[in-house]
């Protein structure tokens, strides 16, 4: 009994530090840049400005900040799905030569920092003209090696024998993966998606190399906008900012969602 | 329906041989079972029916194709797995129906199919359902139900039935049986289970090591073991061996048994007199009565039909099944006779049958 109240206390206390920065945010949102900036600070506001996310939404093109992150993030999603299923898939099923030291060679992959990448990766979207083009963007982040293995992972977990009885059906390499593999892999899919989605949403510092120009910003490119000279617009910011999470968070809910009812359909799968 | 012929078959993986040129012949429409201990390369067997496993040495007909190159969907076989592998995401319906969708037959022609198949199997009411929604028993017969839409030429069953509970294991076996009757199908079928073997199968295959021991209808090897280890796999409860030297104890013969009292033999053996031989007897054979081989009761197990008596003879533990209700108690000396006619002899040193 006393465990369990020290533990509820302790997983409280971490609930709190990581809710207040999003707290913070959205507090900071409603409330005049002057009281922003008022010291000594009010954790709630003392006017509700409701007025500042249309403010932030009209001062700058949101809209097409929306857009240009929703395209971007959409379009790596759908590429590193496809991708990370097809060579997840060779890497678990697939029978050839080298696999396993190709497989590690892949995973090695992971090991570079993203940041070393940054300059030899533009100049080669330079070299081929994408540069202020969402082919820039897009194509040189959608081919990470993570989802191949996470996939790979999970295709193994899969039963043979379903392989094996879609074979006797009839079915081709490239069926078995669309019509029994895929929809069995679920959990794993909406869990890449999610991270990829989220991971490329927010992503500031690639698009702000190859994109230029407000109406070729992302959101977290155009969040910086309000940053001037002049100061910082920290409530439109802020009121900027939680906008543009909203997206995520229903994405989060919705996978979330999927996630569990494929767990609770592979939980009756075989039936060994 | 189609002849299922297997040439000298073998199996490696690597340097390592699991299958030894194996020979078997499944007649149109025959049920054959292959049964064996766990490692004995029957499932290997069946898998390279299917083709699911390479074919290293010899050759498999079917019909009149041999099909060692083929793809298992060009083999015209169909087959039932041990976890059933029905597809989680899928309904029954179109588990049923996915290879027929694969081969892109007519709508009209797939829900004919499925309803025949389902009608066959007693599956109607099921078929919107989704395997998680349904017990081993029906989970068993989908499986079988997505085989028979296939209409092959060949069913294969890889211990179909080592996942339900004892009840419903009788009932499926019944059904597998119905449904060969039915269907009139070549099926093979690999259980472990000797009393699977011995109940459904017209040809029984024994296999043992990555070889077949011996292959005969299901009394044959029942009544004529090949040698001690189909003598000893097949029966429940097993062969008492007893192994010993034939003496002529003064005109009948008898085996003698180091630390042990003697045992009668028939007269078949006495072209054995002097030599070492192994004694097979049936539990079913063994009975009590007031002279014979003295022993001792260790456990009885009463089964209802019949009463298990664990006893032991010198150092020789001996299993006897009675049919009469018997009142015995642990510890208590008795005597034993056997039916010597029925008694079956072997090399002691080979295993093979001698009579």
């Amino acid at each position: 009994m006393m465990l369990d109240i020290i533990n509820h206390a302790a997983l409280g206390l971490v609930a709190i530090a990581f809710l207040f920065p999003f707290f913070w945010m959205v507090s900071n949102a409603v409330r005049s840049n002057v009281e922003v900036t008022a010291i000594p600070a009010r954790i709630l506001p003392e006017v509700f400005e409701w007025g500042n996310f249309a403010a932030a939404w009209t001062q700058l093109p949101f809209g097409r900040f929306f857009l240009n992150s929703a395209v971007i993030a959409v379009c790596v999603t759908a590429i590193t799905v496809v991708v990370s299923c097809l060579s997840g898939y060779a890497f678990a099923r697939l029978k050839f030569k080298g696999r396993e030291t190709l497989l590690i060679g892949y995973i090695g992959t992971l090991m570079v920092p993203p940041l070393m990448l940054i300059i030899p990766l533009f100049l080669i979207v330079n070299k081929l003209n994408l540069v202020n083009t969402f082919a820039g963007v897009i194509l040189p982040i959608s081919f990470g090696t993570f989802g191949a293995f996470l996939m790979r992972q999970f295709f193994l977990s899969i039963p043979m024998e379903l392989e094996e009885a879609a074979r006797i059906d009839g079915a081709s390499r490239l069926r078995i993966l669309v019509s029994i593999i895929v929809p069995l892999s679920m959990p794993a899919i909406g869990l890449l998606s999610l991270f990829t989605f989220i991971g490329q949403w927010n992503n500031f510092l690639w698009p702000l190399i190859v994109m230029t120009g407000a109406d070729n910003a992302t959101l977290p490119v155009g969040l910086t906008l309000f940053q001037t000279q002049q100061g910082t617009q920290w409530n439109y910011l802020m009121a900027g900012a939680t906008l543009s999470m909203l997206p995520g968070i229903v994405l989060a809910i919705i996978l979330q969602k999927l996630i569990y009812n494929s767990i609770a359909l592979n939980a009756g799968m075989g039936g060994r | 329906m189609a002849k299922l012929t297997i040439r000298n078959a073998v199996k490696r993986y690597g340097a390592l041989e699991v299958l030894h040129g194996i020979s078997v012949a499944a007649q149109d429409g025959e049920f054959v079972v292959l049964v064996g201990p766990s490692g004995c390369g029957k499932s290997t067997l069946l898998r390279m029916i299917a083709g699911l496993e390479s074919i290293s040495d010899g050759e498999i007909e079917i019909g009149d194709r041999i099909v060692n190159d083929l793809e298992p969907n060009e083999r015209d076989i169909a087959m039932v797995f041990q976890s059933y592998a029905l597809y989680p995401h899928m309904t029954v319906r179109d588990n049923m129906a996915f290879s027929l969708k694969l081969a892109r037959r007519s709508k009209q022609e797939i829900e004919r199919k499925v309803d025949d198949a389902a009608a066959i199997l007693d599956l109607a009411a099921l078929l919107d359902r989704y395997p998680r929604q349904l017990s081993g028993g029906q989970r068993q017969r989908v499986a079988m139900g997505r085989a028979i839409v296939r209409n092959p030429a060949v069913f294969l069953f890889d211990e179909p039935l080592s996942n339900l509970d004892a009840k419903l294991r009788m009932q499926m076996r019944t059904e597998i049986k119905t449904l060969h009757q039915r269907l009139g199908t070549t099926m093979v079928y690999v259980t472990h289970d000797q009393m699977e073997a011995m109940t459904m199968a017209d040809r029984i295959v024994v296999m043992r090591g990555g070889h077949i021991e011996q292959i005969g209808s299901p009394l044959e090897v029942y009544d004529a073991p090949a040698n001690s280890f189909v003598a000893g796999f097949i029966g429940s409860p097993s062969m008492n061996f007893i192994d010993g030297t034939v003496v002529d104890g003064g005109g009948a013969l008898e085996l003698e048994v180091a630390h042990g009292p003697r045992w009668p033999l028939p007269d078949k053996a006495r072209s054995y007199v002097g030599r070492s031989l192994r004694l097979g007897v049936r539990p079913e054979h063994i009975g009590i009565s007031e002279q014979g081989v003295q022993s001792q009761v260790i456990i009885i197990e009463p089964t209802g039909s019949d009463t298990h008596l664990q006893l032991q003879t010198g150092q020789q533990s001996i299993v006897a099944a009675v049919r009469d209700r018997i009142t015995v108690s642990p510890g208590q000396p008795i005597q034993l006779r056997y039916d010597a006619q029925k008694a079956h002899l072997f090399d002691p040193t080979s295993g093979n049958r001698l009579n």
